[in-house]
């Protein structure tokens, strides 16, 4: 009915999937070449790359900075048309969104590959990389706010034309979404467009170390729940009906993401844990509030796990854990969405490690780290958007998915590779190894790394395998794939109403904000004007790779 | 809001057991001593060569069994780059950065710090056993941060030598 208005948007929503997937397609391939480090095999060098730490850079800032924000856009826009039933309301954000993220990807790109800017996905200063590549970070940026306006003016005009009625849920989490998201890269922004581009074109000689790796952690943590709470949506409000279930409550999923709005911005501190520019007490409370931001994960778990449940009984599941075997496992999108959730249990526990205030010294910046985000983000949210992939890329092209059985197999074998490689990565942690170091070049390997190392290798070429499957399937479907389908976006029925809960919970976004502004001026306001009283500006800029 | 009940209990417990966490840490950091680097002042990194303590790297005794490290990291060198202290020590690193961010850790210990240009770290640790450790840079620093590294020798005392020595 609507697919004619749709169209112009789909496009560009196509073609910044596009732009994600060639992005994590290249940090894959710089991930399998690190994992090859480890057994002293340098394809850096075959390949004519400068550095592991070149690769490094790129592996990071493709798929963490780059993949995830251009799918989150494109996922996101799509979801809300179809979710109010109407196009975005303005076709020239749709078209801008895409332009800004496709300059910024081309800009950051090029720096990176000249090695101009190998300084990390971090870009903690006085590295200083080429000023080019923080434009093209705040293009990127950008780009993820044209898409929050446009997503905000959407649902404002269904407002005008539903007065009363309560926003429809995925409309309303997509919302939810970008506006923690905008509040949370105030801090990155700031970052890049006060210190960082004047500093880099040498109109200011110093900057303060310090201070930027503050302003980046204000985002550095939310920018995690930008990329988990688009997969939640999934998880909620579609893998149900993909399985053949309901979504339990309307209500308590709206409210789970306002927690996440409320309590993804205030915990920065706790990736600065052993900073020592910051006070113990200002530690401790966003510690407190770490803890805060695991809980509505904890309830996530139960919701999800409740609804596959269901499905599984549904489908003639019997005993305690019977019913998990008669899930659809040979749909490749539904395997890559379950299986992304049994590797994100592991990586919340693993996070909820690193997050405890003083267990952090065992672990802070050791390979534990790496072991632990490639379960979150490298497993729980990356096999979740290609199971969304699995659906929406033949949504939007019409064509049949291509060997939908290898499809089933990527995500296998990405599970595997990952339970593999973050085991070794977590154990090499423990016992300190250091994280993002050419360990092939190392003049200081302990033992006890020599087989962390070895696991990071083998189970890292699986991960690579397995992604290599998805693109594979992916290539066949737009390629080989003759047999045109109809595909929809799965919308999962509701068994608790949003008419069952009081407003405050289903409606009122603008006192959820208001309390969120308060807490930030909470846990960041006195120790920012303290900070100001003092500053550190002493570092000048140097290129050291 | 109308929840199932179930979710209800399931909810309650996740919150005891966050409770439980948070505050079985606390009291590790503020009653058991395991506690987190706090601030430990301002430096110019530049003037490093003129701004005690830094002017003087090294260890320095300032108790019984407790000692002080001062020490600078550059890239790609802790400076002094070996240390000695005999065994049960309680050692203070007073450490900071000449030029880019480093890290500062040692294995199996809770010695654990970053190293930011401008800003002193300090952490205090106890060792214990005899025996070799390391000082590693966990932080990318450039091109050769792989071989940044110190050790520190934990020397045996001189009665444990003789102890040691009569069983051989």
């Amino acid at each position: 009915m609507h697919a004619q208005q749709f169209r112009p948007h789909d496009r560009f929503v196509l073609w910044q999937l596009y732009i994600a997937l060639a992005a994590v397609f290249l940090g894959v391939i710089m991930g399998f070449f690190q994992a090859l480090e480890r057994m002293n095999i340098d394809l850096f060098k075959v390949f004519g790359f400068a550095s592991y730490y070149q690769g490094l850079t790129l592996h990071g800032v493709l798929n963490v900075l780059v993949f995830t924000t251009a799918f989150i856009g494109a996922f996101l826009t799509y979801v809300t048309m179809r979710s109010l039933g109407r196009p975005m309301a303005s076709y020239r954000l749709t078209a801008l969104q895409f332009v800004l993220m496709m300059l910024g990807v081309v800009l950051a790109g090029w720096k990176m590959l000249d090695n101009s800017s190998t300084v990390l996905f971090t870009f903690y200063p006085p590295l200083q990389a080429h000023p080019l590549f923080y434009v093209g970070l705040v293009f990127v940026v950008l780009s993820s706010w044209v898409t929050f306006l446009n997503i905000a003016l959407t649902v404002r005009a269904w407002q005008r034309d539903h007065p009363g009625e309560t926003v429809p849920l995925q409309a309303f989490l997509s919302l939810v979404v970008y506006l923690m998201w905008f509040i949370a890269s105030l801090g990155v922004a700031s970052e890049v467009l006060v210190l960082l581009i004047p500093w880099s074109l040498g109109w200011v000689e110093r900057t303060d170390p310090q201070l930027a790796r503050t302003l980046f952690w204000f985002t550095g943590h939310a920018i995690v729940y930008f990329w988990l709470l688009p997969a939640y949506i999934s998880w909620y409000t579609m893998l149900p009906k993909q399985v053949g279930s309901k979504l339990l409550s309307d209500p308590l999923t709206r409210l789970v993401f306002l927690m996440f709005l409320l309590f993804s911005v205030p915990v920065g501190f706790h990736h600065q844990f052993v900073d020592p520019g910051v006070p113990v007490m200002w530690k401790t409370i966003h510690a407190a509030l770490t803890y805060a931001v695991f809980f509505p994960s904890m309830i996530t778990f139960f919701s999800v796990i409740a609804s596959l449940e269901m499905a599984g009984r549904a489908r003639g599941g019997q005993g305690l854990f019977g019913w998990i075997l008669k899930l659809p496992w040979n749909d490749p999108s539904v395997t890559a969405q379950l299986l992304a959730g049994i590797g994100f249990m592991f990586g919340g526990i693993s996070g909820l490690i690193n997050a405890s205030y003083n267990l952090n010294q065992v672990v802070h910046n050791t390979s534990f780290v790496p072991g632990h985000f490639h379960l979150t983000v490298g497993t729980g949210v990356f096999l979740s958007y290609l199971g969304i992939s699995y659906w929406l890329i033949p949504a939007l092209t019409g064509r049949k998915l291509w060997q939908p059985r290898l499809g089933v197999v990527s995500s296998w074998l990405w599970l595997i590779g990952v339970s593999i490689f973050s085991r070794g990565q977590i154990a090499g942690g423990l016992e300190g190894m250091p994280r993002r170091t050419w360990m092939a070049a190392a003049t200081y390997v302990l033992d006890a790394w020599r087989i962390p190392n070895m696991m990071t290798a083998v189970g890292g070429t699986l991960m690579f395998l397995g992604a290599m499957s998805f693109f594979t399937v992916l290539l066949g479907t737009l390629f080989l794939s003759r047999e045109r389908v109809t595909v929809t976006m799965p919308v999962a029925d509701i068994i608790t109403p949003p008419e069952a809960a009081s407003p405050i919970f289903t409606r009122q976004l603008g006192l959820w904000v208001a309390v969120l502004v308060v807490l930030i001026m909470i846990t960041y306001g006195p120790y920012m004007i303290s900070y100001f009283s003092n500053p550190a500006f002493v570092a000048r800029g140097l290129r050291v790779w | 809001m109308p929840i199932e009940r179930f979710e209800k209990v399931f909810i309650w417990i996740s919150l005891l057991l966050l409770e439980v966490f948070f505050v079985a840490v606390l009291v590790a950091a503020f009653f058991g001593g395991i506690q987190l680097p706090a601030p430990g002042g301002l430096v110019d990194p530049e003037q490093l060569a003129n701004t005690p303590p830094f002017d003087q790297p090294g260890v320095r005794q300032v108790g019984d069994g407790q000692y002080e490290v001062v020490m600078i990291a550059q890239t790609w060198q802790f400076i002094p780059g070996e240390i000695r202290v005999p065994v049960g020590s309680t050692v203070t690193f007073r450490i900071t950065s000449r030029d880019v961010l480093h890290g500062f850790l040692i294995p199996n210990t809770n010695a654990n710090v970053m190293l930011v240009p401008g800003q002193v770290s300090e952490v205090t640790t106890r060792f214990d056993k005899p025996g070799e450790y390391r000082i590693i840079c966990h932080e990318y620093c450039g091109i050769g941060h792989q071989t940044m590294f110190a050790r520190i020798f934990v020397e045996p005392t001189a009665s444990e030598t003789q102890a040691r020595a009569q069983e051989e």
